[in-house]
């Protein structure tokens, strides 16, 4: 028994100091972490913030940032139905063809359409933004280190630069972000965006929901990953109680 | 295997075949009534693990084939593609990419306990070889693996690991233009490795498959460390390790499950969810977490090997770095003759169990300093005047305070600064890694007294009921 607990910790020790070490440490604050609907072995999207960040998404981030792995359909996920996905997609044209004469012609966006980016391409999104590129956010929660976290913090953690800090034209100060320096210019403001079902209209609230919203982008899976690893954990548990009753009772003639 | 006496089988259906190819008998010969020590701990179930693992990451890898490209302008999108659109598409991925985790864990443990139980002695040195050829093998394996989604750390990694083997004398720079299929790492390097990716595991199966038929040639060793010498010291291997196995299994998969469910990501690198970029370089390239401590054993070689006080260099850094990594493993193919004690159980081998642990402890720092930038600075002090050598927070290095233009100053109050920094805490751990193998391990051979082995299996086994006994009295 000594020995077999000995081995289990063994294996969760190696598992514990692999997870510390894989993320090692920038040199900006950490981002505060917050309580979110979608955390935890049970967790779940909050379909209302999720409408409430695409409509923040929709009206500031998408000027300068693309969505491009999100398809119209898939906001399904957030609560829409049919007819106000394809109302959605209507707003926007994308380019389609080439037409029977072979012309490139412009159409209203299907749901299937994805979503269109504000940029052609990576030379011209830089060129409007003093050279940086605003990166695509279909993946950003998984691509930072703290994920909502630090999507929350970064969009809220803008300040005045400190001294020693010296800012170029077109660069902002933001303790979270790696360096100190980003070019993005504060993105949001108190009132900005109108909520219909009275939530705040305060940067924070919009931070927060812009942030559920694109952890659900990056991994729209989330919900049903979790509700099937409840079943396959609870499953594998009994499985292993079953089994090491089995061998105890194979063994016990031994003893 | 073939020929000799053959029991018959019962069943019509199986007696047809196995009098024509005795697999049945095989099986029956092999797993079912093979003698097996009876007092294996749940370290002997690692083995059976690490085999589950293989044919996991081979049945989620092929599948994900069938949806994957190799081509640099596609492999990233291919790979969100299977997370997104293919019918549980990210439950294959997360199982495949948690599996490499899993797997090296596996075999880490099932390593450790060679070691512990000196399962490495004669007669088992080939099968402890095979069984290191693996490791290397699923080194490969993993790397080029992780090549695969072209993210920015599949992107950068493939470069700083591929870009060592330049070191190598005279042919270096072809052996990279060979890996790399031209000048750098691209598409050619991408639709290489992923042929290389998917034969790998297979050639892993071939050697996996000698390792067993050693392991039945010898059978196995066992915690106490003694041979099994009849029929009282051992058991059928089913049903009692069959069952003890799967019991062991179902744990460890459960462990395993939480993390594809609940912590996909906890083991890998949030940059390698952005697309890999030739032109833009993370701040800290770092391997997956299974190979730092031989990153850390690499990077630790920071100076020339030559004559001291001349120009001669016999062996520059980056070459050192890279046979020192080598050498790492190298050291455990050669331990069968490194430690050639004639008891293998560290239970009575106080002093080799004391320094087998440290030596572990050690691989955990190593792993640690792998994971941690080259310059980070983990405790220093001053000699002299305190101003003169104010920290930098941010990056750890000493900033000289004294403005410039006074050198002649700055220079006699020059502060003395004592520091541990990231290379020195990875120097102390590779040189003890070598120390273990080339000193330590051949000094005890010759020197430790070991304590009193039992007689027998069995003996060990009523011993350590008495000792129970006595316990909880
Ligand atoms: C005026 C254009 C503009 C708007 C509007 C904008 N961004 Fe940005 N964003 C940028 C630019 C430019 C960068 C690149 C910054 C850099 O690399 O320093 C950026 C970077 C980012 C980053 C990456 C930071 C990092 O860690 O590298 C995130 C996350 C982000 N933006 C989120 C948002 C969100 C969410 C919104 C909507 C609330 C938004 N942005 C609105 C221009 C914009
Ligand atoms: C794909 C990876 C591997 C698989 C599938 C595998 C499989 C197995 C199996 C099924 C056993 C018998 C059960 C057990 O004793 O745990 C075994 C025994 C053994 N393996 Fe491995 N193995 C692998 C890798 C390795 C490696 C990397 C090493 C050492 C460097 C190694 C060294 C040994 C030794 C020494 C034994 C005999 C153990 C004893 O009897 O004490 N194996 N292996």
């Amino acid at each position: 028994m000594k020995k077999s607990i000995v081995s289990v910790l063994f294996v969760a020790f190696a598992m514990l100091g692999s997870v510390n070490i894989a993320h090692a440490a920038g040199d900006a604050v950490k981002p505060p972490k917050m309580e979110w609907s979608f955390s935890g072995p049970f967790g779940t999207y909050d379909k209302a913030a999720l409408q409430r960040g695409f409509l923040v998404f929709k009206s500031v981030c998408a000027s300068c940032h693309s969505m491009k792995r999100i398809a119209f359909r898939n906001l399904e996920a957030l609560g829409y139905s049919e007819g106000q996905i394809k109302a959605i997609a209507a707003e926007y044209t994308v380019m389609d063809g080439p037409d029977d004469e072979g012309e490139m012609f412009e159409r209203a966006a299907r749901p299937s359409d994805m979503f269109p980016s504000p940029f052609a391409n990576d030379a011209a999104a830089k060129y409007a933004n003093n050279g940086a590129l605003p990166p695509d956010l279909s993946l950003i929660t998984k691509a930072r280190v703290g994920g909502a976290d630090y999507l929350h913090a970064i969009l809220t953690g803008y300040e005045d630069a400190p001294e020693h800090v010296h800012l170029m034209p077109g660069q902002y100060y933001n303790k979270y972000m790696s360096g100190g320096v980003i070019a993005m210019p504060t993105p949001l403001i108190d009132d900005q965006v109108m909520y219909e079902d009275g939530s705040p209209t305060t940067v924070d609230q919009y931070a927060s929901d812009v942030s559920h919203f694109l952890n659900w982008a990056a991994e729209p899976e989330l919900e049903v990953r979790k509700r099937m690893g409840i079943k396959v954990i609870i499953f594998l548990t009994i499985f292993a109680f079953v089994m090491y009753g089995v061998k105890r009772k194979i063994w016990s003639d031994l003893h | 295997m073939a020929g000799g006496q053959r029991e018959k089988f019962k069943n019509p259906a199986v007696e047809w075949i196995d009098s024509r190819l005795p697999v049945f008998t095989l099986m029956q010969k092999e797993y079912g009534v093979f003698p097996t020590p009876k007092n294996f701990n749940y370290f002997w179930n690692f083995g059976a693990i690490a085999m589950f693992m293989l044919v996991t990451m081979i049945v989620t890898g092929i599948t994900l084939a069938m949806q994957y490209t190799a081509d640099t302008a596609l492999a990233f999108d291919a790979t969100e593609r299977i997370m997104r659109d293919v019918n549980y598409g990210w439950l294959i991925r997360y199982i495949h990419m948690n599996g490499a985790s899993f797997f090296f864990i596996a075999v880490y443990t099932h390593i450790f306990r060679g070691m512990y139980y000196g399962s490495y002695k004669q007669p088992r040195e080939l099968l402890w070889i095979l069984g290191v050829v693996i490791f290397l093998l699923m080194m490969a394996t993993a790397f080029m693996g992780y090549v695969l989604p072209w993210g920015q750390m599949s992107y950068w990694g493939a470069t700083v690991i591929t870009n060592l083997f330049s070191a190598i004398p005279i042919v270096g720079d072809d052996i990279v233009t060979l890996l790399w299929g031209g000048f750098s790492v691209d598409n050619p390097t991408l639709k290489r490795f992923f042929a290389l990716h998917y034969l790998l595991p297979f050639v892993i199966c071939a050697v996996v498959f000698l390792h067993v038929w050693a392991l039945h040639v010898t059978g196995s060793n066992n915690p106490s460390g003694v041979e099994a010498k009849g029929k009282q010291d051992t058991l059928p291997f089913h049903p009692y390790y069959t069952m003890k196995d799967t019991f062991g299994l179902v744990v460890f998969i459960t462990i395993y499950a939480a993390f594809v469910f609940f912590l996909p990501n906890a083991l890998g690198h949030p940059d390698n969810y952005i697309p890999a970029n030739p032109l833009v370089t993370p701040a800290h390239i770092v391997p997956e977490w299974y190979f730092l401590p031989f990153y850390a054993i690499l990077r630790a070689i920071t100076f020339d090997i030559g004559i001291p006080f001349t120009d001669i260099v016999f062996i520059e850094a980056k070459l050192g770095g890279v046979l020192a990594m080598f050498g790492a493993i190298v050291m455990l193919l050669i331990m069968p003759w490194l430690d050639t004690h004639p008891v293998r159980s560290a239970r009575y081998r106080p002093q080799f169990k004391k320094l087998l642990l440290v030596f572990v402890f050690g691989v955990f720092v190593l792993g640690y300093a792998g994971s941690q930038p080259a310059d980070r600075v983990y405790w220093q002090t001053c000699i002299g005047s305190e101003a003169a050598c104010a920290v930098d927070d941010h990056h750890g290095e000493v900033a000289h305070a004294a403005p410039a233009g006074e050198d002649h100053a700055a220079e006699e109050k020059a502060p003395m600064v004592l520091k541990v920094d990231n290379t020195m805490l990875a120097q102390f751990f590779t040189v003890y890694y070598f120390l273990f193998f080339l000193v330590l391990l051949p000094l005890l051979s010759r020197k430790e007294v070991a304590l009193p082995i039992p007689e027998s299996i069995h003996q060990a086994v009523l011993d350590k009921k008495a000792a129970k006994a006595a316990d909880s009295k």
